[in-house]
């Protein structure tokens, strides 16, 4: 590991301050915020990540989880992943979201991983983590091995030419399907981000992760008010039934009405390039019956432009299977 | 020299001055309460929890796995909840308190959960053991459903390479069902 300052800032607005005096806050940064550190410090000893400076936020008021006045929830960003899936609130409004963080890392990762980590959770792609190998990712232009190589895990939907890197967290598919907002505190003002527009598709530079500026430190995340009378599942497909990133996975919010779909809010996990949120799914749910052709056609509007890779097509049938199931398991008893 | 609880009165692991990490350069002062005892310690920005527990302190039964959070075997408790201690700098923890597995119990007086270990034979080589027994003894107090379903999907950050989870599983069941 390369060394580094170590530097614990008395309040949110020193450690902007000192924030804002990196080039970037994508990869390459100089500056990085430490929470839980179950990336960053995985990633710095790989030498994937070399901060000069290291700014410490945990002694930073942003561990509560309070209620909003619209009857929304407000998290703060070093809320343990573990607290925030057992929290009342949570287990009573938002269950798709202790679903996902539960399903997600172990118990003691858990323990340590916060929210603001788990939104910024980086690839698990083995050659972004793999110093020797090329990754346009890492090293911009160097290329991208896992398109000829192993691509089993990697995504199928949001890819280019450039970079097929699968978002690894279940906890944004679900903040995806409920639509949370992510609030940053900038050098210059405080901004609030819709997650749908957070995190960034590779494109021609997939070093540029999400719209995080130099300094920009997320305080906190929101989460609108629970529809009343909707559904929430998450179901995760993956290798082994425990302790493993998704092959495929699916939140829903769902709202049925006399046989029909009225609400359907629909985001996938393990098979993008970011948290993956499905409007082609919804408008194919919307107004529907409740059967399992209809929930079939979302599936497949849901997959329509994925493109499979050498070792990874089984997500395609797997992801559509995922959907229908979690829509079958929302729309049941 | 300094007394070592586990080596006993006037033995030290470590010479003072490495154990204490006197020499070591742009080291930070740090205290961390570790089984009980405040420790006064200089450590390396760079150095984990889990080193700084086995290296400076001489703290050796936490296990040094796949220092990536993968496979448990450094698993400790800070502030009474378990972690993973290869992910964690020690700096981070300064003024918190740690729970080795040397902190619970002594030969003499097992914790329950080792006793648990023992009578169930939870373990071959006893590489993961510590790390296994700190997990079991933190999910004690976490919401856990009764069966043994529930204790293997807690327990599923715990790695055991010879497979003696079954009698993990029986281990920790033992224990819950006797307290």
């Amino acid at each position: 590991m390369h060394t580094f300052e170590f530097i614990r800032p008395a309040d949110s607005a020193a450690a902007v301050a000192t924030a804002a005096q990196a080039k970037t806050a994508q990869q390459g940064a100089d500056v990085r915020f430490v929470a839980g550190g179950t990336t960053l410090l995985d990633l710095m000893k790989l030498n994937v990540e070399t901060p000069a400076r290291v700014i410490d936020i945990n002694r930073l008021p942003l561990d509560k989880i309070e209620g909003t006045l619209d009857g929304g929830l407000k998290i703060g960003a070093t809320v343990r992943n573990s607290d925030l899936a057992h929290h009342p609130m949570v287990q009573r409004d938002y269950a798709v979201l202790s679903q996902a963080i539960l399903a997600g890392a172990s118990a003691q990762l858990r323990n340590m991983a916060t929210t603001a980590g788990n939104v910024l959770q980086r690839t698990r792609c083995m050659y972004f983590r793999d110093t020797m190998m090329p990754c346009n990712k890492r090293e911009p232009g160097t290329g991208c091995p896992a398109i000829t190589g192993s691509n089993r895990m990697l995504a199928v939907l949001g890819t280019s030419e450039h970079c097929i890197a699968t978002n690894p967290s279940d906890m944004c598919v679900a903040m995806a399907a409920l639509e949370a907002t992510i609030h940053v505190q900038g050098p210059k003002r405080a901004r609030a981000i819709p997650i749908a527009d957070f995190h960034l598709l590779p494109g021609s530079t997939p070093d540029r992760e999400t719209v995080l500026e130099a300094g920009d430190l997320i305080t906190h995340v929101t989460i609108p008010p629970p529809v009343a009378g909707s559904k929430q599942v998450y179901l995760k497909l993956r290798d082994r039934s425990s302790y493993e990133f998704a092959l495929a996975s699916a939140a829903i919010v769902i709202t049925v009405a006399g046989g029909k779909v009225t609400r359907a809010r629909v985001a996938l996990g393990g098979v993008g390039t970011k948290p993956w949120r499905s409007p082609e799914a919804e408008a194919a749910l919307v107004g529907q019956d409740v059967n399992e052709a209809n929930f079939r056609k979302a599936a497949e509007a849901a997959m329509r432009d994925a493109k499979p890779q050498s070792e990874n097509g089984f997500k395609i049938k797997l992801a559509k299977l995922c959907l229908v199931h979690a829509l079958q398991i929302g729309t049941t008893g | 020299m300094r007394d070592d609880p586990q080596l006993g009165a006037g033995r030290s692991a470590l010479p003072a001055e490495i154990a204490e990490g006197a020499n070591i350069e742009g080291a930070v002062p740090i205290t961390l309460r570790i089984n009980g005892k405040d420790r006064q310690l200089r450590v390396d920005p760079r150095m984990t929890l889990l080193d700084c527990i086995r290296e400076t302190v001489a703290l050796t039964g936490t296990k040094k796995g796949c220092d990536h959070g993968q496979c448990g075997a450094c698993t400790v408790h800070v502030n009474g909840r378990r972690v993973n201690s290869c992910l964690s700098l020690a700096l981070m923890h300064d003024g918190e308190e740690i729970t080795t597995i040397e902190g619970l119990g002594t030969p003499d007086a097992l914790h329950p959960m080792q006793a648990a270990f023992v009578a169930c034979d939870g373990y071959q080589c006893g590489y993961c053991t510590s790390g296994q027994i700190m997990s079991g003894v933190a999910l004690l107090k976490e919401p856990c459903g009764p069966d043994d379903a529930a204790v293997k999907e807690l327990m599923s950050g715990n790695i055991c390479r010879c497979g003696a989870y079954a009698n993990i599983v029986a281990a920790i069941q033992q224990v819950r069902k006797n307290t």
